[in-house]
């Protein structure tokens, strides 16, 4: 199948990304390549087969419900670009 | 160049237990060999001072009875490290600073080993040659403006240069067997689940799985020993008991089925190659295994299904990087959509966005059961192959890569041509599988080729005892004019 612009451009507003004309124009062309690679897979009949999600025969281990860390707050806060206090900080939600 | 640096990381660690020589002299050597990365540009964080510190701590208190002791060891910069930058080769974690410690590392500190420097990769370990990194290419130490291979290539270049005795790699499609082919060095990708995968970079969390690299199969073992443990904090670890990978090498394979799949002779494929794997037949014979051939008749569909499955998983993992908790944060937008749209416009490289938007798509409405789905079900033919062949035979061999490694620039423009990189490479994942890559020598540029084998699921024991076998007839040499110190 061939990606246009314009399927780009929705695809990259789900994405969170941003995209000049110019991006936009040349990912359409990789990504036609791409998934006119990727379609070789209709030659096969995968009616009869069971999807594959992961390779391990059991299901997910959880472990038991119990505070193992905490009073991290201020480390965790560390590493955010914008802060206040113990807050994050992102741009004005409601005005 | 020190003498201490050539030597393998079971020599000097044997060394150093025999009281021979110091951690500080050997982290010493391996500090001044750094010094000179600058041309090959394997290293985005160096810790000379924070390694020379750790190695002085150590002869005061040598604690002999480890895998590693007193042992400084580089690693990918897709493993978090406490308090050292963690930067998975992109702007959006340039400064990000882990304050907890991947599971891997641990085990590594835990066994005597300290942290040398973080080494450069493809970003969010996306790539085959090293050139998406956002800190520069990085150069194979065997040509100048040529690639290390990918992702793991920081690794790959620094080991084969000597600037790390060992290191670790995270292969998701070929990661670390590719970039060992490219570089005469051995990498082993283990079974999905061996290696925890906790504080590592996510990538695509049903294919990525830590391994180690190495200059020798004797190494790799040790590696492996240090790095495999059940941890409860992936729930996709396999609970196991440790098993002691160095101690029961062996190169005794006699009786043992060797597969070889038609299927891997891919059009294109040059003489040498060809040459080499036959070269590889001969030399598994002559030790007493018996060759089979056999099909993996779904191989084509492999490299495709990845190319959904792996591309759907990262856009669901890098979902994460929007500029808020930590990572990079675009300064320009009127509101938080905006904010996020141009944090990832600006934080992500070309490689990173191509892949999150294939991701996006196939997992979109509409698209789900075309493409997902559909992968998924190739995967169970993917793995029926392997469960099929591994009926018949103990192992299965077959070339590392379809090609040695290429010029800088050569493939940056295809990302096809750059995708078949990881067509042998790319099915052992898809089926959680463990494989490793020797060096099996070099074609007519004098560049290394790598022969691949493959194993059952947990059979990383007979994988490296064949590994073993293979290396010691081959008797692999390193050709390093060392270029980049001159």
């Amino acid at each position: 199948m061939s990606i246009d612009k314009d399927k780009i451009k929705h695809i990259s507003k789900l994405a969170r990304i941003s995209l000049d004309a110019k991006k936009t124009e040349s990912l359409a062309k990789d990504l036609s390549s791409i998934f006119k690679f990727i379609e070789q897979l209709n030659e096969l009949n995968t009616d009869k087969i069971e999807p594959l999600s992961s390779i391990l025969n059991e299901p997910l281990r959880s472990r038991k419900d119990v505070v193992n860390d905490g009073k991290i707050r201020e480390r965790i806060l560390e590493n955010s670009p914008q802060k206040n206090d113990e807050f994050f900080v992102v741009p004005k939600v409601i005005d | 160049m020190s003498e201490l640096t050539k030597k393998s990381l079971t020599e000097i660690a044997n060394l150093i237990k025999k009281k021979e020589i110091k951690s500080e002299e050997l982290t010493q050597s391996f500090i001044k060999n750094i010094e000179k990365d600058k041309k090959l540009n394997s290293f985005v964080t160096k810790c000379s001072e924070s390694a020379l510190k750790k190695a002085k701590d150590f002869d005061k208190k040598p604690k002999l009875n480890t895998l590693l002791p007193g042992i400084p060891i580089a690693v990918k910069d897709l493993f978090c490290t406490s308090g050292v930058k963690t930067t998975a080769g992109s702007k959006m974690l340039e400064n990000f600073i882990p304050n907890y410690e991947s599971t891997i590392t641990n085990n590594l500190w835990n066994e005597g080993a300290f942290l040398l420097g973080k080494l450069n990769c493809d970003e969010y370990a996306m790539g085959s040659s090293n050139e998406t990194s956002y800190f520069g290419n990085v150069m194979n130490p065997i040509a100048e403006n040529t690639v290390p291979g990918g992702s793991s290539g920081g690794s790959s270049s620094a080991l084969a240069a000597d600037l790390t005795p060992a290191t670790i790699g995270t292969d998701t499609g070929g990661s670390i067997r590719q970039p060992a082919s490219f570089t005469g060095t051995v990498g082993l990708k283990p079974t999905y689940g061996l290696c925890s995968r906790w504080g590592i970079v996510a990538f695509a969390s049903s294919l990525d799985q830590a391994g180690p690299m190495t200059r020798s199969v004797e190494d790799c073992a040790l590696m492996l020993e240090a790095m495999a443990s059940f941890d409860e904090r992936d729930s996709t670890s396999i609970n196991k008991k440790k098993e002691n990978y160095s101690k029961n090498l062996t190169n005794k394979i006699k009786g043992l089925k060797i597969g070889i799949p038609k299927e891997y002779r891919v059009d294109g494929m040059s003489k040498e190659i060809d040459k080499l794997w036959e070269n590889g037949k001969k030399i598994l014979k002559d030790s007493g295994a018996e060759i089979v051939d056999i099909s993996l008749p779904n191989t084509k569909y492999a490299l495709p299904a990845y190319y959904i499955v792996a591309p759907a998983e990262a856009s669901s993992n890098l979902a994460r990087y929007d500029g808020v908790k930590y990572g990079f944060r675009s300064s320009k937008g009127n509101n938080l959509i905006e904010m996020y749209e141009n944090t990832r416009s600006e934080g992500f490289g070309d490689e990173v966005k191509r892949r999150i938007l294939i991701g996006t798509y196939v997992l979109s409405s509409g698209y789900y059961d075309a493409y997902y789905l559909k992968a998924q079900k190739v995967r169970q033919l993917i793995k029926n192959d392997f469960d099929q062949a591994f009926k018949k035979v103990d192992t299965i061999l077959t070339p590392s890569t379809p090609s040695s490694a290429f010029k800088i620039g050569e493939k940056k423009d295809d990302p096809i041509s750059m995708y078949l990189n990881d067509i042998f490479t790319v099915p052992v994942n898809l089926a959680g599988i463990p494989a490793i890559s020797i060096p099996a020598g070099h074609d007519n540029n004098k560049f290394p080729l790598g022969l691949q084998l493959i194993g059952k699921p947990l059979d990383e024991q007979k994988l490296l005892n064949i590994a073993f076998a293979v290396e010691k007839k081959i008797n692999f040499k390193q050709m390093l004019n060392r270029w980049w110190e001159k």
